[in-house]
């Protein structure tokens, strides 16, 4: 459900990003997606294709995802550890005084045009 | 012959939002209408607990209630019925509303002459919790049937909300596996200053702290 919200806003994104730099035609949107940022990707592709249909600019343009790994730091020994296979407890020393570091991105990193 | 090129972005894709949800404030801020984003599970008594506070508060300061909901307008009509405005908005399959959908909704609704508005965000612990409305503060309904170990399976809910009331406490009895102390202590873990309030929408009882927790708010935003 979330993911159709989502797609509407990087839509919004790209049209205004071609309308800044007059492009036609959009050829890829590349997205980068955090590990724990709840969207998934396969999810996604399905609610793009949709969306895009009534998008003129963009009306065949691939979706592109590349993932961010996400990282936990633990403030009371310093380690970094994965988060998706440890979530909020430190490995290391059972502290819960963690905090993710990065892994909940959730960016548009470029757009390939295709120029007449 | 086709050429191809890239273009850098690099931008967050709520970096829209977020600058919508600033938007907002400042205005509600100028217009002194305090907004309180109200959320919570399906069926938790968000519409209940919103009968009761407006009757508790309706001859203090004038009330708005905006509707958010997938589809019908069952919630709109009961709220009316307690004699305040309200507004029902539907977000076309939408699981959550965002920062320019609650401002479009306000805009027409004309907030100018309230003094407290509650937006009662679409039943759902995930999404909401992710898309900044705009509100200038979160509060959420946890219900005793729910259980008590819902703020470990929902964290980020949790963490951006300024109050939690825990609601139906009438069925403590029957659900006597619910233990106030482990709910209060998870949700104090993931968010030291949020105000916990127990009670019942049903019964009133506990409700009197809930309603004075939003006249202080309302009191020090419009005092600001």
């Amino acid at each position: 459900m979330h993911e159709l919200g989502v797609v509407f806003y990087v839509i919004k994104d790209v049209n205004k990003i071609a309308q800044e730099n007059q492009i036609k035609k959009v050829h890829s949107v590349t997205l980068e997606i955090g590990e724990v940022s709840t969207v998934i990707p396969a999810l996604l592709e399905d609610c793009w294709k949709w969306a895009i249909k009534r998008e003129p600019v963009m009306e065949a343009a691939k979706l592109l995802v590349e993932t961010i790994p996400a990282i936990t730091y633990c403030e009371d020994c310093g380690e970094k550890y994965s988060t998706v296979q440890y979530a909020k407890i430190c490995p290391r020393c059972n502290s819960e005084r963690t905090y993710l570091l990065q892994g909940n991105e959730f960016n548009i990193k470029e757009i390939m045009v295709e120029d007449e | 012959m086709d050429k191809f090129r890239v273009i850098e972005v690099k931008r967050s894709v709520f970096e829209d939002n977020d600058a919508d949800a600033e938007k907002l404030r400042e205005e509600l801020k100028n217009e002194g209408t305090f907004l309180l984003n109200l959320m919570s599970s399906p069926g938790a008594g968000k519409t209940t607990t919103l009968k009761r506070t407006i009757a508790m508060l309706k001859d203090e300061m004038k009330i708005g209630v905006m509707e958010a909901d997938i589809d019908s307008d069952v919630d709109a009509k009961a709220i009316i019925e307690t004699g305040v405005r309200a507004i029902q908005i539907h977000t076309g399959g939408m699981c959550h509303l965002d920062a320019d959908m609650t401002r479009q909704g306000l805009r027409e609704f004309g907030t100018k002459d309230l003094d407290f508005v509650v937006l009662e965000n679409v039943g759902n612990l995930v999404c909401p919790a992710e898309f900044d409305t705009g509100a200038i503060k979160n509060a959420m309904i946890l219900s005793v049937p729910e259980g008590d170990d819902k703020p470990l399976k929902y964290p980020l809910m949790f963490s951006i909300c300024s109050a939690v009331l825990i609601n139906k406490c009438d069925t403590l009895s029957v659900f006597d596996d619910f233990d106030c102390k482990a709910v209060e202590e998870r949700i104090r873990k993931l968010n030291p200053d949020c105000k916990i309030f127990f009670g019942s929408a049903k019964t009133g009882e506990g409700f009197e702290a809930w309603a004075d927790w939003i006249r202080a708010e309302v009191k020090a935003f419009q005092n600001k």
